[in-house]
């Protein structure tokens, strides 16, 4: 291997992730209603609260896939999507929030694999569109992640030509292989056969054990317990409440989140 | 197609319980007959025979006359007018059709309406119209080597009449061809999930990437067909050429016609045989651009027809020897 596929292996250095009172409303609906959180590097961060209740748009302005009308994330303390000018936010060129998007790592809950290129490419499209690595480099980096997730074997396959499991482990690989200091996960086994569920759970806790900063929307309480940090619930734009596994899925405090786990439990 | 019926297959025997004679199980279901199909069949029969007989003995068609046109070299010459027309007005206008269909799908609201007014216009105004007005148009400018729509100076033109013809025919055709290409590429990006929009942008792609290898690639899955279709109609549409004075393969032929004037027919038969040529190599070259652009859209590719004669052929000889053994 290169120096430069090596360099792009080794374990990045986890990112802090802040949300700083993020509103977010389409209309008259208020969709995020003054959400602040505060992600520590290399921490495990499990988002859980109804459909609906917003969580997924929260995950989807970490990255700027939505843009928040008031408030603002920052990665690293580097707002994303928006800079500093003066008293106000000023939103960045569409450039430079690609740019800042190669460092957080996101996976769809449909997988969103690209069908009309082979696994590998999938994974090595990015590396490569972006300037940061060669082609050879970039697949060789890519046979690598794909490896760590299990799928070395099927590199030149299609995507479609995949179950959902290891779609969503290519998925995975995809996000991996721009080094994200942290990966969000949008309901990463929501759309899986249930025995399929486990193999992605795996990979991601394999992640998680290697230190990498994560934040997970997922409705699997037995995961959350087992491998999150810290649970946040939320409910109608608002954190309800957050903590440890311990603390929120055994004691909650709040009625909200003691009558969404006995309907989810 | 289905075995006849009685005819042994070797299926694993199910074991039902000490049946002396043939379990039913052992036994190939027999298919329903179909005589009102075979009656359909054999009616359609006769009447192709008919009418290929007609066409072979009719006098009326007149193929010795048709067999001295065929490739004489005034028709062959008109035949490349039309291949050259057809040429630069499917690359034009598909290009113009992606700028205008990129125009429509923009945020600015200026683009969006200029594009869509020119759809509206072009889809509007009849094909022969735009190129007689154009045509009296160049007659106004003698010089028409500036004023291509789409890319810089693609043709160099002299000053001569046939060039310009020539780029008053390329021109129309362009302009009408770029309107219909511009809805074929616009359906074929709006066909692409919003999925893929999503992950490129999560992936930090640029923006020019995007498009390029991520969402054209897919959108021409669904543009090609339509295209193709549009192209057969252009290769048919650069027939009206003729009106502006350019003397494509049919403008050849109706003036070979109004010249020999008794071979009127088997010069129509001649242009007819060439459209129909023409078509088929398109709709071949069809045929393997979808394959190729199929690559994971479908589990597996479908068979080239090489492929499957190859694969008939080897299921034909496996159920002869399976009968022989029988």
């Amino acid at each position: 291997m290169t120096a430069k596929t090596l360099e792009a292996l080794a374990d990045v250095e986890a990112a802090t992730v802040e949300v700083h009172d993020v509103h977010k409303w389409y209309g008259t609906h208020r969709v995020l209603d003054g959400v602040d959180l505060t992600v520590r590097p290399g921490e495990v961060t499990v988002i859980l609260g109804p459909s609906g209740s917003g969580k997924s748009t929260l995950l989807r302005v970490i990255n700027h896939l939505e843009k928040p009308e008031i408030g603002y994330v920052s990665v690293n303390g580097e707002p994303i999507g928006v800079k500093r000018q003066g008293e106000r936010l000023k939103e960045l060129s569409e450039r430079a929030i690609l740019t800042q998007r190669g460092r957080i790592g996101f996976v769809f809950q449909n997988f969103n694999l690209f069908p009309h290129l082979t696994v590998l490419d999938n994974v090595a499209a990015a590396p490569v569109a972006t300037g940061r690595l060669g082609r050879t480099e970039a697949q060789e980096l890519a046979r690598a992640l794909l490896a760590r997730v299990g799928l070395a074997d099927r590199t030149g396959a299609y995507p479609r030509q995949l179950s959902g499991g290891q779609q969503q482990r290519v998925a995975i690989a995809r996000a991996l292989a721009l080094r994200p200091g942290v990966i969000l996960f949008d309901e990463p086994t929501s759309a899986l056969d249930p025995e399929l569920v486990g193999e992605v759970l795996a990979v991601i806790k394999d992640l998680a054990n290697s230190g990498t900063t994560l934040v997970i929307v997922t409705h699997e309480i037995g995961f959350a317990r087992e491998t999150a940090d810290r649970v946040v619930f939320i409910d109608g734009g608002r954190i309800v409440e957050q903590g440890p596994p311990s603390e929120v899925l055994d004691k909650p405090r709040h009625e909200r989140t003691k009558d969404f786990l006995s309907k989810v439990l | 197609m289905s075995e006849p019926p009685g005819a042994t297959v070797t299926l694993p025997l199910t074991s039902v319980a000490d049946e002396p004679s043939k379990p039913l199980t052992a036994q190939r279901v027999l298919p329903l007959r179909r005589p009102g199909r075979w009656i359909a069949t054999a009616v359609v029969l006769v009447l192709v025979a008919q009418f290929v007989h007609g066409l072979v003995t009719n006098p009326f068609y007149q193929w010795d006359r048709w067999g001295y046109w065929f490739l004489r070299p005034t028709i062959l010459d008109g035949l490349a007018i039309t291949l050259e027309v057809t040429a630069y007005s499917a690359v034009l206008g598909l290009v113009g059709g992606i700028l205008l269909a990129l125009a429509r799908l923009s945020r600015s609201p200026v683009l969006r309406a200029v594009s869509w007014t020119y759809v509206w216009a072009f889809r509007s105004i009849p094909l022969i119209v735009v190129l007689i007005f154009l045509y009296n148009f160049s007659a106004l400018y003698k010089t028409v080597s500036v004023g291509i729509p789409f890319g810089p100076a693609f043709f160099s033109f002299d000053e001569s009449r046939l060039a310009t013809d020539m780029a008053v025919a390329v021109i129309g055709l362009s302009l009408n061809e770029a309107a219909y290409a511009a809805e074929v590429v616009r359906g074929g990006i709006l066909s692409v999930d919003q999925g893929q929009h999503e992950a490129a942008a999560a992936l930090g792609l640029p923006k020019g990437y995007q498009f390029r290898r991520i969402v054209f690639p897919q959108a021409l899955r669904s543009i090609i067909p339509n295209y193709v279709n549009q192209l057969i109609g252009l290769i048919k549409g650069t027939s009206l050429v003729f009106y502006v004075s350019l003397l494509d393969l049919f403008g050849s032929a109706q003036t070979m016609g109004s010249t020999y004037p008794g071979d009127i027919v088997p010069l129509l038969l001649v242009v007819t045989v060439w459209y129909l040529i023409l078509t088929s190599v398109v709709s071949v070259v069809q045929f393997y651009i979808e394959r190729h652009y199929a690559r994971g859209a479908t589990r597996s590719l479908p068979p080239t027809p090489l492929q499957k004669l190859r694969t008939g052929l080897t299921d034909l000889r496996a159920r002869i020897r399976r009968e022989a053994a029988v």
